[in-house]
């Protein structure tokens, strides 16, 4: 028995000392190769650069860490990219119609698409999106959706991230277009979004010069039904605003859970008219000194509303801004200059606001405004709304030069905001229950890091969540200049990935990343081990639109047919490796045509197409999954329908005819 | 009282003619019989041979795996692989095996427990079964792969391109971009494990009941002369 747990002890150590013998003869314990030292001479790379690629470089089947959830611009869709590879893995659709993902030529698509389009039914296929929203669980993101908003029509979709696919498109009643969201509640409670340009209420036509009587900002707080995945308009609310052009919102969390806060940059109330000789909208908004950042207190709006103490306007329930501010759900405190950007702490204790046309960013201290509404005796504005005094709501100001627009924060107790004037990501140290977590005094600026160029948005690996990572900040640069070759006078954007793993000093720049489709605004970072979509549909069958599986669907080829009762033909189709069956249709002009598809593949990867040429149908088939399309064949004549996507080597081969006879 | 494992070694077991031998020799036989018959059981509930397909799409490969009434794995995979090839479905490989499956290794298990009863030479008769079981598996399985071999139609995509043939029972093969490996798994080797304990078990209970049935002979054999 001696003998033997000798024989282990020796075996181990023998394993042991191979192991760490092969670790340090390792190239990257002992410095570059020739190899890789020839090819940083020919391109020129120095220590830096070398560094940037060793922190970005990720060889084939290494999977990156952090997956980024980005606006897409006016393209309406949301960017799926991988940090800190920066590789776009899927341009998911969202408000536009898209061919690849079979999104609004036939099948489910078309009615999400509905979904958002006008009271009237007037069509809208695009949208303007701005801020992606992850939902959250106690203010962590939890991976299971997303929500993101469409500046242009006041809409906000919502993507399940078991699939990524946009399952519900909803117009705000009420608003025309909106700005300051989507973003949520610390549990998901409500998905938000605020105003941005005032309208009279419903849009209706009032002219300008009823600006302060008629015109108004609407908040809209929408109830998110997590179990269904889907916003519940009946258990929604808004809330009426003065038409102040509120901008952009955050939710408080942890200590300021229950509030929400937003800037606004038109207490002017400038109406423009540039051509009748008034000041232009952008001298006429800049006049004051301050405007006005609102704080809501949404829990008391939640029970006004639920009280009955809200007004249906167009089947809406809408607070109106009078019984806001009477019954303590709306204060305002005053903020320096035309500003941008209300970032909540991890911790919930302050309200970060940039100043945009003020080299300041101001920080307002919860307790502080807490302690301002209990001590009451507040002076109202022209609506009734009580205004707190700067000096008693503020913690800080922390001088960053020139236009700050957005902050986000990482673990180390720094916060960095994009300065968009100045091209820079400024890095600057947080005081209070922050001020231990770095080395240098809190609210100081630590480094400015120049990017390329003018930067809008900012976002950081968990940057907006109750813990965020450090590791990376993305900087959403408008404009790129001579960061990439010349392709034309329409350029893409740049997004900048930065280094903040150290203390003190030490950003870097790492990678560029053009964006050729449109002009982002927000992003989130989450980390890429929340997300647990599935590799297939789960079942054969599966409809996406209701996660379940589709009584209309087949689960055999056996049971593919064709049905007719009078001018109604009903075809089911199965999809499998490499046919249709079936592949042969005759059908009459006029007759009115139901087609289920059911995808019979179990194979990760194994995604069919199916077009029918000549009547502007295109579906994405994926592993399980089922649609139906419906449509009347108004066109005699012969048309083939094969699959779009390469499936397999008889893919060419996927393929049938539909004979429609005269 | 303690409790501790007792074999009654201290007991003694008369026979006809008067000689005696221990209870022991007499527990071992039966116990391995046994013994065997419960593992044969264990083994139908794992798979017992398996075939895994690799290919440069399938990063993680394809593996089914067969158990004497089923297949799990990747069956539906390697199943629509296989149509282009003109293959019948994995599926209608020794249906008839597999139904009867259950009930007839469960025969063979009671067979072995009949021969605890069996006193005599007939007890080997009675496990006979269960020894020649794991050959009578790999014909089995060699026929079933011959027949799926040599079912190609014709009127598949690649069926005219095909030449029957025998995939191998074990080891390595190659099918288009396919390497494929056959494999036996726990199962099987639980089958060969419970066919040499039933070896044991005979010899033991050569051992054990051979003196009892001479000393019956001799018995009978004084009987006769008296």
């Amino acid at each position: 028995m001696k003998q033997l747990a000798i024989a282990v002890l020796a075996l181990a150590t023998i394993l042991m000392v191979a192991c760490g013998g092969q670790g340090a003869a390792t190239p990257a314990a002992t410095g570059l190769t020739s190899d890789a030292a020839a090819v940083a001479k020919e391109r020129e790379l120095n220590a830096d650069d070398i560094y940037a690629a060793l922190k970005t470089f990720t060889p084939s089947g290494k999977l990156d860490p952090y997956i980024m959830f980005s606006s897409g611009g006016q393209s309406g869709q949301v960017l799926i990219i991988g940090v800190p590879s920066m590789r776009i893995l899927k341009v998911l659709a969202v408000f536009t119609p898209e061919s690849w993902q079979g999104y609004g030529f036939g099948g489910g698509g078309e009615q999400v698409l509905a979904g958002g389009f006008m009271p009237n039914k007037k069509p809208i296929l695009w949208g303007d999106t701005h801020h992606p929203g992850l939902s959250e669980t106690a203010g962590e993101y939890d991976g299971q959706f997303l929500f993101i908003n469409d500046k242009a029509n006041a809409r906000v979709a919502v993507i399940d991230l078991r699939d990524f696919k946009t399952k519900q498109i909803i117009k705000a009643p009420n608003a025309i277009n909106d700005h300051g969201g989507a973003f949520v509640t610390p549990n998901t409670e409500y998905v938000i979004v605020g105003p941005q340009y005032a309208a009279p209420i419903g849009y209706e036509y009032a002219p300008l010069e009823q600006y302060k009587e008629k015109y108004r900002g609407i908040i809209t707080f929408w109830k998110f039904d997590r179990s269904k995945g889907r916003i519940d308009p009946a258990q929604s609310f808004q809330i009426e605003l003065p038409p102040y052009w509120q901008d952009l919102c955050d939710a408080g969390k942890k200590v300021s859970d229950g509030w929400v806060f937003c800037n606004s940059f038109n207490t002017e109330m400038a109406t423009g008219g540039v051509e009748l000789g008034n000041p232009p909208f952008e001298a006429g908004t800049t006049k004051n000194d301050t405007d006005y950042l609102h704080v809501f207190n949404w829990k008391k709006a939640e029970e006004l509303f639920k009280g009955g103490k809200a007004e249906k306007i167009n089947g809406m329930s809408v607070i109106r801004l009078k019984t806001a501010a009477d019954e303590g759900v709306l204060h305002f405190v005053p903020e320096p200059k035309s500003p941008h950007g209300a970032d909540v702490t991890p911790g919930g204790e302050f309200v970060v606001v940039g100043g945009k046309l003020d080299p300041h960013v101001t920080i307002y201290s919860f307790e502080k405004i807490q302690n301002a509404i209990k001590a009451g005796g507040l002076s109202k504005d022209a609506f009734g709304v009580p205004v707190i005094p700067l000096d008693k709501a503020m913690e800080a100001q922390v001088e960053l030069g020139l236009g700050p627009l957005h902050t986000v924060y990482d673990d180390k107790g720094y916060a960095y905001t994009s300065m968009f004037l100045d091209s820079a990501v400024a890095r600057w140290t947080l005081g209070g229950p922050y001020a231990s977590k770095h080395p240098e005094p809190g609210w100081k600026l630590v480094q400015k890091l120049p990017v390329h160029y003018n930067i809008g948005h900012i976002a950081a690996a968990e940057g907006d969540t109750a813990s965020p990572d450090g590791q990376f900040v993305v900087a959403l640069n408008k404009w790129s200049i001579d960061r990439f070759a010349n392709i034309g006078p329409l350029l893409p954007q740049n997004f900048q990935l930065v280094d903040i793993t150290k203390t003190g000093e030490s950003m870097k720049l790492l990678y560029d990343m053009p964006i050729g489709m449109a002009e982002p605004h927000y992003a989130q970072i989450m980390k890429a081990d929340k997300l647990k979509p599935f590799e297939v549909y789960p079942q054969i069958g599966w409809d996406p639109a209701t996660m379940a599986v589709d009584p209309k669907s087949i689960t055999t080829e056996k049971e593919a047919r064709v049905e007719r009762k009078g001018n109604n033909v009903e075809i089911w189709m199965s999809v499998v490796r490499s046919h249709f069956s079936p592949e042969r249709i005759t059908i009459k002009k006029g007759d009115k045509v139901t087609w289920h598809f059911t995808s019979l593949e179990r194979q990760r990867d194994a995604t069919h197409g199916f077009t029918l040429s000549g009547y502007n149908i295109n579906l994405s088939l994926e592993p399980g999954m089922t649609e139906t399309i419906e449509f009347v064949a108004d066109q005699a004549g012969t048309y083939t329908y094969y699959c779009t996507e390469f499936c397999s080597a008889l893919h060419l081969e996927m393929v049938g005819y539909l004979l429609i006879e005269p | 009282m303690k409790f501790s494992l007792n074999f009654d070694s201290d007991v003694q077991v008369l026979l006809p003619d008067g000689s005696k031998r221990s209870l022991m020799s007499f527990l071992i036989p039966n116990a391995l019989l046994m013994f065997a018959a419960l593992v044969l059981m264990v083994s139908m509930m794992l798979p017992y041979w398996s075939m895994s397909l690799k290919a440069p799409q399938y990063p993680k490969g394809l593996k089914v795996n067969v158990y004497v009434n089923h297949l799990e794995g990747d069956v539906r995979e390697i199943d629509s692989l296989n149509h282009y090839l003109g293959m019948p479905p994995l599926d209608e490989g020794g249906r008839f095996e597999r139904s009867i499956s259950i009930v007839a290794i469960a025969t063979l298990g009671l067979l072995l427990l009949a021969g605890v009863f069996v006193h005599n030479q007939f007890a080997a008769l009675l496990a006979l079964p269960a020894l020649g079981y794991p050959l009578i598996f790999l014909a089995d399985l060699w026929y079933i792969l011959y027949q799926y071999g040599h079912s190609i139609d014709p009127k598949s995509a690649l069926g005219g391109a095909i030449k029957p043939f025998t995939p191998p029972v074990f080891g390595e093969g190659k099918i288009g971009q396919f390497g494929t490996f056959a494999a036996p798994e726990i199962g099987l080797y639980l089958a060969i494990f419970s066919a040499l304990i039933v070896l044991a078990g005979l010899w033991f209970h050569r051992a054990a009941y051979k003196p009892l049935v001479d000393a019956r002979k001799r018995v009978h054999a004084s009987k006769a002369t008296a």
